[in-house]
């Protein structure tokens, strides 16, 4: 390709970059918030007892979900969506007036459900089941911005001129795909004041699934939420950004191969591991907990191609902080994907479901994983969507080390926790009885709760600093070249 | 054959879905119509304990509480028998939860009472010292959504069949029957005739008086609601 290079059209990846940053805060905030509550109930009536309503743990956690799963990593997915893709497709948004004006809804309309989840899920409105608590009324704008957004995804592929799909493009197809099959099922609800002719609240909804079920459902869907939302589009932001910024090429096609298709046929099976010793049948049971055990190969597939492609250019782990993200990232990857499958172990899922040990495990993966490449992502794209460098390459490496800092106390903190509690649950005394009432074995994990809120403020600072060190790139940093924009992003001190 | 595909992103997203769509084919279809048969001595919601249920889902009491006793002598001895299937077949939405920062409360109805409840929810300190839970005072003032409930009702016994106004057989060999009023002011009138059976048992004098002025706080709906989980 030695003609003149396409203008690419960032205007709605610049929103939405703006929304990750925005959404990203807000969702660790409450995080932060939850964490000390935790520690010290006190903390429940920080805005007194009139508002004790709308800032208790209880109304504040689905808000910290969705906040951080639907806010923060979606506007990611779909910041990098609309600039990966014209630039591995080769076509520019502004080539096509009517997939500009598609991508311009998404944005108004999942600004429009934002406001609606945040809304509702303070004023407790929620059908109750996790990650899925929107009333019918936001699941259909929920289903809308997920059509329109599968419209810009083939919209763009179908004006394409590269003609071969670059693995990027896989997984986002693979993201919109999955989320689409799992998020129809699960909520898949009647309202009642239709079905009832017109009693009661307008937006309650009842489950189509009752009891085991529902629970079937919801964790098949729940898990690989988690499946295509924090690992498959992911997955797409790696393969692009870094060998983009390392100037390296993948290291192996064949491997990129075996680690999508194996996820993809791998990953729906393994839902059955949130249900091991319930009242779903046995056989389930262990099918989830087998898949989660083979889950490991498609993981680090993945993430070893990755580290391979660094092969020979370690050096730039040290020099570059954004390497640095990157690295450690699929480095969380590759722990957060062991250590799932050892949970998911029935004897060990005995001692660890219902305990902070998950919590853990989320927690190293999301933060570790997610949001460590998702930042790495808008720090690669800031200087291209803005042509300055990025503002300030220690500001970078000092976010880097205080947010892993804070990773670490946060998952070690609650593996002790979790596995601390566990124990103290199954602990008999020599006559047989439970040696431990509950409430001993929540007092006894004062310590680690109050190290979880320390590591998340940590990481909650880095948020801040990241922030920070965007809204400069976008204002005020030195002006950049297209010819300083190859591989390496340029940065300020 | 993964060249070809990549160059024609329609297959491409053909094959990706049936690879993914397989597995929920095989693992969740089957077991549907098995699991939802309820066991001997299961009874549909009354309409206040369905409110209650609701009040329960409002301030998300699952993302703490677990309900599934798991089939662990640690776990029957802390809470009761361990969980069966059918035993939630009238669950909508399932409430399992996924973390147990509080004891689980699938049989709490069996060894708590609205006495207990009431006190708990005003200040759960005082009455297990070092707990972590906080209170829930507004409950005591806020209205509970009867109509919604039995709108419910009116909605799961139209389209899912569940069985309102049928005899059930218990476990003790009885039959007991929940009744589905005929109309939104019979449900009103007998939800208030079952809170002021649970008003009785409790001291907060706004609640009672509430309860005497024909409305219903959300206590007393969330009261029902515990005392029924057994």
């Amino acid at each position: 390709m030695e003609n003149r290079p396409l203008e690419y059209d960032y205007t709605v990846a610049k929103w939405f970059m703006l929304a990750t940053v925005v959404l990203g805060i807000v969702g660790m905030l409450v995080g932060v918030i939850l964490a000390w509550q935790m520690a010290f109930p006190g903390v429940n009536l920080m805005a007194g007892e009139g508002l004790a309503e709308y800032t208790n743990f209880s109304r504040l956690r689905p808000l910290h979900t969705d906040s951080v799963i639907f806010g923060f990593t979606l506007s990611g997915i779909w910041a990098t969506w609309y600039y990966v893709g014209q630039r591995v497709l080769k076509v520019s948004m502004a080539e096509s007036k009517f997939l500009m004006f598609l991508a311009k809804l998404h944005f108004a309309i999942y600004m429009v459900v934002v406001v609606a989840v945040v809304g509702s899920l303070l004023l407790g409105i929620s059908t109750g089941k996790e990650y899925a608590d929107f009333e019918w009324p936001i699941d259909i704008a929920v289903v809308v911005v997920w059509v329109i957004w599968g419209m810009s995804i083939f919209g763009l592929i179908g004006i394409r001129r590269e003609k071969s799909l670059y693995i990027s493009i896989w997984y986002y197809i693979a993201t919109f795909l999955g989320i689409a099959m799992l998020y129809l099922f699960n909520n898949m609800e009647i309202p009642t004041y239709f079905a009832s002719g017109g009693i009661g609240n307008w937006y309650h909804s009842v489950s189509m699934y009752s009891g085991t079920n529902d629970a079937l459902v919801q964790w098949w869907y729940g898990h690989n939420a988690v499946a295509f939302g924090f690992t498959v589009p992911i997955v797409a932001m790696i393969y692009y950004f870094l060998p983009k910024e390392s100037g390296q090429a993948v290291y192996s096609y064949k491997l990129s191969l075996l680690a999508f298709w194996g996820l993809m046929f791998v990953y729906l099976w393994a839902g059955g591991h949130h249900l091991i010793y319930s009242t779903v049948p046995d056989w389930m049971q262990t099918m989830g907990s087998v898949f989660s055990v083979v889950l490991i190969l498609p993981s680090w597939g993945s993430a070893i191609n990755m580290l391979l492609t660094m092969k020979g250019e370690w050096q730039q782990v040290a020099a570059s902080p954004l390497i640095k993200f990157m690295i450690l990232a699929s480095t969380f990857y590759m722990f957060s994907t062991l250590e799932g499958p050892i949970q998911a172990i029935k004897s060990v899922n005995a001692l660890a479901h219902f305990t902070d040990w998950i919590v853990g495990h989320v927690h190293d993966g999301v933060l570790g994983w997610v949001a460590f490449m998702i930042m790495a992502a808008l720090f690669h794209m800031a200087p291209r969507v803005f042509k300055r460098e990025i503002y300030s390459k220690s500001l970078m490496n000092t976010q880097f080390w205080i947010q892993t800092l804070g990773v670490v106390l946060y998952f070690t903190s609650m593996w002790i926790a979790g596995i601390t509690q566990g124990m103290m649950w199954r602990a008999h005394d020599e006559f047989g009885n439970l040696a431990y009432s509950f409430i001993d074995t929540v007092a006894v994990l004062h310590p680690y709760f109050t190290i979880r809120a320390v590591g998340g403020t940590l990481y909650l600072v880095g948020m801040f600093l990241f922030a920070y060190n965007m809204y400069k790139t976008m204002t005020s940093s030195r002006r950049v070249e297209e010819s300083e924009l190859q591989n390496a992003s340029p940065m300020g001190a | 054959m993964f060249h070809w595909l990549e160059k024609h992103p329609f297959f491409f997203a053909v094959a990706v879905f049936l690879t993914i769509a397989f597995a929920g084919l095989i693992e969740i279809l089957p077991n549907f119509a098995q699991a939802s048969q309820p066991v001997v001595g299961t009874k549909p919601y009354s309409t206040l304990e369905l409110a209650g249920r609701h009040i329960y889902i409002k301030n998300n009491c699952m993302g703490c509480h677990s309900q599934l006793v798991r089939p662990f002598k640690s776990e029957t001895d802390r809470y009761g028998h361990y969980s069966l299937s059918g035993e939630y077949a009238y669950d909508r939405p399932f409430l399992w939860g996924s973390k147990r920062t509080g004891p689980d409360l699938m049989r709490v109805g069996n060894y708590r009472t609205t006495d207990w409840h009431e006190n708990h929810m005003k200040d759960p300190a005082a009455v297990v010292p070092g707990s972590i839970m906080p209170a829930y005072r507004w409950m005591f003032k806020n209205a509970a959504d009867i109509d919604t409930a039995y709108a419910e009702q009116i909605t799961v016994n139209k389209v899912f069949k569940t069985p309102y106004n049928t005899e059930i057989p218990m476990a003790d060999g009885t039959k007991a029957t929940v009744a589905l009023a005929a109309t939104l002011d019979e449900a009103k009138t007998a939800a208030l005739e079952e809170a002021k059976v649970i008003a009785a048992d409790m001291k907060d004098q706004d609640v009672k008086d509430a309860v005497a002025a024909g409305q219903i706080p959300e206590i007393v709906a969330v009261i029902a609601y515990l005392n029924c989980l057994k």
